[in-house]
């Protein structure tokens, strides 16, 4: 009898990937989606490996792969996918040979995420197959049976996991058997097929009718897709996660479980609600199942709960439950008033802090991008005006410079990771068309939010294989860029001089701040900051630098102000507090 | 505590981003999976370990459906920081038990002067009649690491669950604690459950 184990569903796809012989994967870091790659780096010697630079390479990495004839899989987070529908929306309709899975994992809520995307309604726009897990048992069986559906139907098979699935462990039997590898699907040139030409294309358009039909077949009898008995005149459809919530709350309703939920399975769907009066669809987070069970003709209750935005709970289904069934929803208690919110914060010594607080001094303008330095908005350093997505943050700054922003000031900031992932080209905009922006690359030579992947400016891959680490300022010279610093983000005053001269000389810049990361490379325990109480006059200069190794110390002499002090347990010894106090009442003490 | 099947037996466990509270959530649902429940464990990464206040949520029984408690329907809430504790103590249904970590981290809005601190902090939660206060901190450091005290916690909290067998938390932690802090950490799981 096989174990069972106790997995996310991030882990389960890493596992089931494994176990189906896919032998190529490739992705780029972003929460929720992370761990399907760091744990399929686990397999590295038997599936061939790579963090990509951005989402889009990494889907025509795999894209390559499936032409090849082997099985393939990327995994990204919702935003992700939108940089790579480019490869996507054509590969479609060339068609997959060896099986091709794409794991898109969506974040309803915004846990850790700029906007809230259904790519359920993309999986639909490219005509791909869609699975809906709702626990890491499904994640598993799904991640199976894409693979084996994609290469039977030549069809990319897409996988729709939400924070909650790609985040909650549950038991998982992984079944007998190990590893098998189907063997590698003869690779044969042929472009005709492979080739997108207009006039090819169009034939390749009429074979994805066709074979969206046999999906359509296939989704009416699919074990994904069953109707489960119950009493009553309201029936639910549910998909994901939700079908957990709705089974919690409404354990004696009729539910119609979607798990194949592209192609739906609309005949199936119409005789489960056929003896019903009425019919409720329960998912996360736009109408996409509702609205293609509309347009079939089978009727679906508006409800006055809302359903469609942000992250669905027990509770919420609870008040469905009180407007559909008239059963009284639990009175919820009232959270403690007062308690101080604890936000997240860039960390004690964070190499980022030096240039937001240069930049808040300077008072520029800043647009900004995707990362741990996001965090630079919040006050104190407040030195942050836009962020949109990866890499907008120079196509922002050269839009403001040619709309002629009254503040000359304006710099674009964006970390090393970013830089690769699409950064690059925007550069290479401002200089060619003579645009004077200035750049600040805040470079920590790791991806840091989404937990310490490496990056091209790493040195080393997912494979454990030494790469050479690509210097930032090589890239630029390489490009032209006229004005180009490297930078220690504890200098505060070469760091203030440096931006000064960029930001006022008409030309595009580049300033590339360079300092580990102090979490990734454990820095600290060598030395720390004190404050001399004697010296220390209150005036508050190193609290706007949102350290949170700074402290409220002793009383000051007016009664109402506070020294400052220094909690030695976080403090790393990065100097900046000692740099801005104006009465040297801080100085650093060596642990060693 | 005992729970009958079929409903589930829910833990939410809050605390600060590097206190250590993934790996007793961890601990918690690997020792109800050996005791033979079904269990889902349900964690929040991203923004939230930049030193924000992080949540975890642990279901186990004979069948568990939602991944998520809903609100009122905690029966332990576990905090391994007193401000974290009241502030999620509104999830606990009633009659529900709070298990504490007796310290206290000063929030960075509280500690820059933005906001002001909680008050009456220890005579807010003393209402809660469910409480237990544990001073995990100083039993870790007495069993000889600090780092431990998420550890303590879990000893505590085996007390409070009487349907997960010892058996099952000692097989928890030779699974998931590396081995060279394997004694360290027996240590201090039964140091905890020496506490209540």
């Amino acid at each position: 009898m096989s174990q069972k184990l106790l997995l996310s569903a991030n882990e389960a796809i890493a596992r089931a990937a494994w176990r189906a012989g896919c032998s190529v994967a490739a992705a780029y870091p972003g929460t929720p989606s992370t761990e399907i790659m760091e744990n399929i780096g686990k397999y590295k010697g038997e599936i061939n490996c790579e963090w990509s630079v951005n989402e889009k390479v990494a889907m025509e990495v795999v894209i390559g792969a499936s032409l090849a004839g082997v099985r393939a899989l990327t995994a990204m987070k919702h935003v992700g996918l939108n940089v790579a529908m480019d490869p996507l929306m054509t590969f479609t309709n060339i068609g997959a040979i060896g099986g091709l899975v794409i794991v898109t994992a969506d974040d309803p809520s915004m846990h850790s995420s700029q906007n809230e995307q259904d790519n359920r309604a993309l999986a639909k726009f490219a005509r791909c197959l869609l699975l809906e897990p709702s626990d890491s048992q499904e994640a598993y069986d799904m991640t199976l049976a894409a693979f084996e559906l994609s290469e039977k139907y030549q069809v990319p098979a897409i996988l729709r996991i939400t924070t909650r699935t790609a985040h909650t462990s549950t038991l998982v039997d992984p079944g007998e058997g190990t590893r098998t590898v189907p063997p590698a699907i003869p690779y044969v040139k042929n472009p005709a097929r492979n080739i997108p030409i207009p006039a090819f294309a169009r034939g390749m358009r009429y074979k994805v009718e066709e074979r969206t039909k046999a999906l359509r077949a296939l989704s009416e009898e699919s074990p994904f897709n069953r109707a489960e008995p119950g009493t009553g005149d309201l029936g639910i459809v549910a998909s994901g996660v939700a079908y957990q919530y709705v089974r919690e709350v409404f354990p004696e309703v009729p539910v119609f479980k979607v798990g194949l939920s592209y192609p739906p399975p609309l005949d199936a769907i119409r005789a489960f609600a056929a003896p019903l009066k009425r019919l409720v669809v329960v998912e996360e987070c736009d109408p996409v199942l509702a609205d293609q069970i509309r347009a079939a003709g089978i009727p679906v209750l508006e409800t006055a709960t809302e359903l469609h935005m942000m992250e669905l709970n027990p509770t919420r289904l609870a008040a469905l439950r009180a407007e559909l069934l008239g059963t009284p929803a639990p009175a919820a208690a009232e959270p403690e008033a007062g308690i101080p919110p604890r936000p997240p914060v860039l960390c004690a010594g964070c190499s980022h802090r030096g240039p937001f607080y240069v930049l808040g001094k300077l008072k520029a303008t800043v647009t900004g991008d995707i990362g741990c330095y996001t965090l630079g908005l919040s006050p104190p350093l407040s030195a942050m005006d836009t962020t949109v997505c990866m890499g907008a943050a120079i196509g922002n700054a050269i839009g403001m410079k040619k709309a002629n922003l009254p503040n000359p000031r304006l710099a674009a900031v964006m970390g090393d990771s970013t830089f690769f992932h699409s950064g690059m080209t925007g550069l290479l905009d401002a200089v060619y068309n003579k645009t004077p922006i200035t750049l600040l690359v805040l470079d920590n030579r790791i991806t840091a939010m989404t937990g310490h992947q490496p990056n091209p400016g790493s040195g080393r891959t997912i494979l454990g294989i030494d790469s050479p680490a690509v210097r930032i300022a090589d890239i630029a010279k390489a490009f032209g860029v006229p004005r180009i610093h490297e930078v220690d983000p504890y200098d505060l005053a070469t760091l203030e001089n440096t931006l000064k001269e960029c930001l006022e000389s008409g030309e595009t810049s580049l300033v590339v701040v360079r300092g580990p990361c102090v979490l990734n490379e454990k820095i600290g325990g060598q030395r720390i900051s004190v404050v001399d109480a004697e010296k220390c006059r209150a005036c508050g200069a190193c609290f706007r630098l949102g350290c949170p190794a700074i402290v409220r110390g002793e009383t000051a002499p007016d009664g109402k102000r506070t020294k400052s002090a220094i909690d030695p347990q976080a403090c790393i010894g990065c100097t900046l507090c000692n740099q801005v106090c104006p009465f040297g009442a801080i100085t650093t003490k060596n642990l060693r | 505590m005992t729970t009958t099947p079929p409903s589930p037996c829910s833990i939410t466990l809050v605390g600060v981003g590097g206190q250590g509270t993934i790996l007793t959530s961890d601990l918690l649902a690997l020792a109800a999976m050996h005791a033979g429940f079904d269990v889902k464990k349900s964690e929040i990464h991203g923004m939230s370990q930049r030193g924000g206040s992080v949540v975890s949520q642990v279901r186990y029984g004979e069948r568990v459906r939602s991944p998520i408690i809903p609100e009122g329907a905690t029966d332990v809430l576990v905090a391994f920081e007193r401000n974290e504790a009241l502030r999620f103590a509104h999830l606990l249904k009633p009659g529900g038990l709070l298990l504490v970590n007796d310290t206290e981290r000063i929030p960075v809005t509280v500690s820059s002067g933005a906001q002001p601190p909680a008050e009456r902090l220890s005579e807010r939660l003393a209402a809660y009649p469910g409480l237990h206060l544990v001073p995990a901190d100083r039993i870790a450091a007495e069993v000889g690491n600090v780092r431990t005290a998420n550890v303590v916690l879990v000893g505590a909290l085996s007390k409070l669950l009487d349907a997960i067998p010892d058996d099952a938390w000692q097989s928890a932690l030779r699974q998931r604690v590396p081995a060279k802090f394997l004694d360290v950490n027996l240590s201090a799981f039964s140091a905890g459950r020496a506490a209540l």
